[in-house]
């Protein structure tokens, strides 16, 4: 975090002279004085970092050059937005990408689990924005069943905008969601299919098979939850990397979340922006990765505190 | 209970079983023809080595097999039921219900995210009417008789929680929790040390005679099958060469392969300077030999054995066997015996007025297990120290062989890797001919021999570099070219010179072995230390491998240092042992004084717990406990809560080696009383607890 931090205020600091993007060429050497007083960038670096660090936790990242405005409302305005986006198509990958994974794990030999496979395949193989732009012709312009950009129509439930509650909304979330969700999808199918052939054919799966205990006891009582702990901390890092791909997905789709604000930064050298959009998704993936390892501690009891057991004697 | 009044039909009957594996280019049968009747309450063992088909007879018994195996002819009977054509559900009714089964490694046998109560509970659910409550009570009852201390404690324990011995015995509980009508335990013991295995033999057996249960027991050990079963099949390549019982083939193995298989097992009672051996190995499965599969290895073979396939023979005592040489009245003709080199005089390779050749003084090896600083200071525990080496003094002196025994975890293999220098002593050192071992940059004057001959060799280097390496590494000049030095290895080790240019997995483990020493020969030391050589390789091979240890070491006049778990194997091969309990020594006797008079009640039990082939088994009661976790050892002398003749003192003070008069030392002072009258562990004393 503190290293995506320093990252983060050292673009601020020293990448370009935000006086000169701000004030325009027109400004009087005055002007951008008592602009670079007001911003506060005569301080010693030290200084200017600790500012920055209190602001950040306070949730306030300055201002934005381009739109002159707190970047905070501009993160707030779009932040609904993207994650909508990443936890409707985490949702889908986990459950596609599991269910799918455990199938093809049972039946390995059925075509159905050949053409999911191959399926995975392509998915695993093309970028994000050609998924996009394919579904787009496929489904918009060829088809027109669902919109091929925006979010459709909003409702606001506080400071919150939601795109849940209309029918238009949720249309257009389906394509976003699913581009961004195809590529976690084959990789969640691919680890659980490999964990779980793996895992089946351990020696405590014989011999619970031995036991005679049924397929269903067998293959979902033993071997899936064997199965899901390596799979909890690949998905977990990759929810954070859904954030990442978002940008990608947002642009095709013209989505008006985060990630577009961002590139849009990066096109215009909107660094206050960027730089609070880093910490964001630095912060995601600690929260991530936290909660991922507390996940860890629930499923396998080998990680919980062990009771101190005294093995001599018999 | 259906068992009673199917009294006469056998529990279960094998009848012309055949196995197949289709690889993609051929068909490969490691069962071939297998038929072998079970009766009630009886223990039947199947012996073999790795290869024979053994384990897939008993899987395809439980069956149905993991695909691609598949069950390709043959008929299995349960209780005059044929169960091999019943559908899954229905087969899922009886394995579990009717047939139990215990498998070779305990710690991978539970599921480790499951307690042991709910995967007991859960077996006892699937096959009895019981309610929830019934099942546990049912499941505390078993637990608590396969000895399992605190039994309903246990049942919330996870499988970590739990020793390797104690874990077996939840196994075993599972096993017969649904009282089956058939046990079928595949190497139940192979995982385990010496003294856990008679334990769990014990348990094995006395369980299933209490219940009537039959037990078809697979494993290797001949010394299990001489203790626990009443008769035994002998499996070689796919099929059963002999059967018959288990005194039959201990006394007069029919077949030339049990033969030799019963005579190449080293043993305790005799000490001989070779042992007999049966040339080569198992064959491939890919590459079964036609007629009787054994010709090639047996010294009996004439022409009919290489042409036709010989059936497996009723005898006239009830036994069986297959080989063209053995008549109805189970007579061979007397041929001269299997490949015995004659024994050879003991050398007198002592110079006992020349200093050690290596002199490990007062070495100890300490291993930081503590958790993270930030846990510990949470949890207010200190540094966790784990003493895997605590104080050993030992020194071995040119052109001897000693041996280090004890079991898993008591620092052995630690001791030897400090010896080659390749851990550095916490304190202590080792000097090899005077010089500091940590100090010796070039170690071309000892090298080491590993256990596993699969792991040790690099897969991507052909035999000769793999050979030639250390002569590369440490520049040594051998003045004739280092492939004419490589293919003189090659052939002193019994392989030859065209081996070299083949890759390590072409060879069989016992071949790989021999690459492993040719490597260690190759800057001809003068000492090597061997961890657990032979303990990868089946019986046959490891004579191989001994007696080719035996050889090398009088001809280049090599010292020895022989770490291992298997006291027959230690005293065939060494004139001084040294014996090891929780990074200790406890007691250090030349071989054959060891054996006579062990002295140290550690040594004692050792020596107890090994089943005795001639007599039928093991002699004393098995021994108590299980040794304790090394980074959480006892105070005082490390072994006083499972010592039959522990005293007050011995939980307070610990012990330091003593010497004896006659070459020994042993660390316990309570045993030179009793060392006139042997310990009777018949009727322990009670369980010293100081927790």
């Amino acid at each position: 975090m503190l290293v995506v931090g320093i990252v983060a205020f050292g673009l601020f600091r020293y990448v370009g002279d935000p006086v000169m993007s701000m004030a325009g060429i027109e400004a009087t050497q005055q002007d951008r004085e008592e602009l670079r007083e007001r911003l506060g960038l005569n301080e010693s670096p030290l200084l200017q970092f600790g500012h920055f660090i209190k602001d950040a936790v306070r949730g306030e990242f300055g201002i934005s050059y381009r739109a002159a405005r707190p970047v905070s409302d501009l993160i707030a305005e779009r932040l609904p937005a993207t994650i909508e986006l990443v936890i409707v198509s985490s949702i889908l990958a986990l459950v596609l990408g599991v269910g799918l994974g455990i199938l093809v794990a049972l039946h390995p030999q059925s075509p159905f689990s050949r053409i999911i496979l191959s399926g995975s395949l392509i998915g695993n193989c093309l970028p994000t924005f050609v998924n996009g732009i394919l579904l787009i012709y496929l489904v918009s312009v060829t088809l027109h069943w669902l919109p091929s950009f925006g979010r459709g129509e909003v409702v606001a439930v506080g400071s919150w905008t939601t795109g849940f509650l209309t029918l238009s909304g949720l249309k257009s979330l389906i394509m976003p969601a699913l581009t961004l969700a195809l590529f976690q999808i084959t990789l969640v199918l691919r680890l659980v299919r490999a964990e779980m052939m793996e895992v089946l054919q351990a020696e405590f799966i014989r011999c619970a098979r031995a036991r005679g205990l049924s397929q269903r006891a067998v293959n979902f009582g033993h071997a899936l939850k064997n199965t899901l702990l390596p799979v909890i901390t690949i998905a977990g890092l990759n929810i954070g990397s859904v954030i990442a791909f978002s940008a990608i997905t947002e642009t095709v789709f013209q989505w008006p979340g985060l990630s577009l604000l961002f590139i849009d930064s990066v096109r215009f050298g909107d660094i206050p922006v960027m730089a609070s959009y880093l910490i964001l998704v630095a912060f995601v993936f600690v929260i991530i990765n936290l909660v991922v390892d507390l996940l860890y501690f629930i499923i396998d009891p080998r990680l919980r505190l062990r009771r101190s057991v005294a093995m001599t004697g018999g | 209970m259906t068992a009673e009044s199917a009294d006469t039909v056998p529990v279960l009957s094998v009848k012309g079983l055949r196995v197949e594996i289709p690889l993609w280019d051929d068909i490969v049968v490691p069962v071939n023809d297998v038929s072998f009747d079970i009766a009630p309450g009886e223990v039947l063992g199947i012996v073999g080595e790795s290869g024979a088909g053994k384990s897939i007879t008993g899987a395809a018994v439980i069956g149905p097999m993991d695909p691609p195996s598949r069950i390709a002819g043959g008929e299995v009977w349960l209780q005059g039921r044929r169960i091999d054509t019943l559908s899954g559900s229905e087969l899922r009714r009886i394995r579990g219900r009717d047939i139990g089964a215990v498998f070779q490694d305990p710690l991978t046998a539970l599921d480790p995210l499951q307690t042991v109560g709910e995967q007991l509970i859960e077996t006892i659910r699937t096959h009895l009417p019981l309610d929830r409550h019934a099942a546990r009570t049912r499941a505390i009852a078993m637990l608590d008789q396969v000895g399992l201390p605190a039994a309903e404690r246990r049942l919330d324990d996870y499988p970590h929680h739990l020793s390797g011995g104690m874990r077996q015995r939840v196994v075993i509980a599972m096993a017969l929790c649904t009282d089956p009508v058939l046990v079928i335990a595949d190497e139940p013991t192979t995982a385990l040390d010496v003294s856990i295995q008679a334990q769990i033999i014990d348990l094995l057996k006395t369980q299933c005679r209490q219940r009537g249960t039959a037990v078809m027991l697979i494993t290797h050990d001949m010394g299990v099958i001489a203790e626990t079963a009443d008769r035994v099949g002998v499996m070689y390549a796919g099929r059963l060469v002999e059967i018959g019982s288990v005194t039959q083939m201990i006394k007069a193995p029919r077949h030339p392969y049990t033969h030799g298989l019963m005579a190449s097992i080293p043993r305790l009672n005799q000490i001989r300077r070779r042992l007999t051996q049966i040339k080569g190995a198992m064959p491939r499965l890919t590459a079964i030999p036609d007629g009787c599969a054994f010709h090639p290895r047996c010294s009996h073979a004439v022409d009919k054995c290489r042409e036709t396939l010989p059936v497996l023979t009723p005898l006239d005592d009830g036994g069986a066997a297959a080989c063209w040489q053995v008549g109805r009245s189970g007579n061979r003709p007397a041929l001269p015996q299997p490949s015995v080199v004659p024994d050879l005089a003991p050398l007198s390779r002592l110079v006992a007025s020349e200093p050690p050749l290596v002199d490990i003084d007062n070495v100890s090896q300490y291993f930081d297990v503590s958790k993270p600083l930030i846990e510990r200071l949470a949890t207010r525990q200190g540094r966790r120290i784990l003493k895997a080496v605590d104080g050993v003094s030992l020194s071995i002196r040119r052109g001897e062989t000693v041996a280090i025994v004890g079991e898993s975890g008591c620092g052995k293999s630690t001791l030897a890797r400090m010896v080659v220098g390749l851990y550095r002593p916490t304190s202590g050192s080792v000097r090899f001919d005077g010089t500091d071992v940590g100090k010796m940059r070039r170690q071309h004057r000892f090298q080491m021999i590993f256990q596993d001959p699969y792991a040790s060799l690099n897969p991507r280097w052909r035999t000769a570099s793999l050979i030639a390496e250390p002569l590369r590494t440490h520049g040594i000049d051998v003045g004739r070219g280092v492939r004419r030095r490589v293919d003189e290895l090659l052939e002193m080790v019994g392989l030859s010179a065209a081996d070299g240019d083949r890759y390590p997995h072409e060879f069989s483990g016992g071949q790989r072995q021999r690459i492993s020493i040719a490597r260690a020969l190759a800057c001809e030391p003068e000492f090597i230390v061997c961890d657990e050589p032979t303990s990868a390789l089946d019986v046959s091979v490891q004579a191989q491998i001994l007696n080719l240890m035996k050889d090398l070491q009088d001809e280049l006049k090599l010292t020895l240092m022989f770490i291992s778990h298997n006291l027959a194997v230690v005293r065939h091969m060494a004139d001084h042992i040294g014996v090891m309990y929780l990074g200790r020594l406890v007691e250090t006797s030349p071989a054959s004084e060891l054996f006579a008079r062990p002295k140290h009640p550690y040594t004692r039990m050792l020596l107890d717990a090994i089943p005795d082939i001639e007599r039928g088994g093991r002699v004393g009661a098995a021994p108590r406990g299980e040794a304790a976790d090394p980074a959480n050892a006892p105070t005082g002398c490390g072994f006083h809560p499972r010592c039959a003749i522990a005293v007050a003192a011995c939980r307070i003070e610990r012990p330091n080696l003593v010497a004896q008069g006659d070459g020994a030392a042993v660390a316990c002072p309570v045993s030179d009383t009793s060392a006139a009258a042997p310990a009777d562990a018949s009727h322990p004393v009670e369980l010293v607890a100081v927790r």
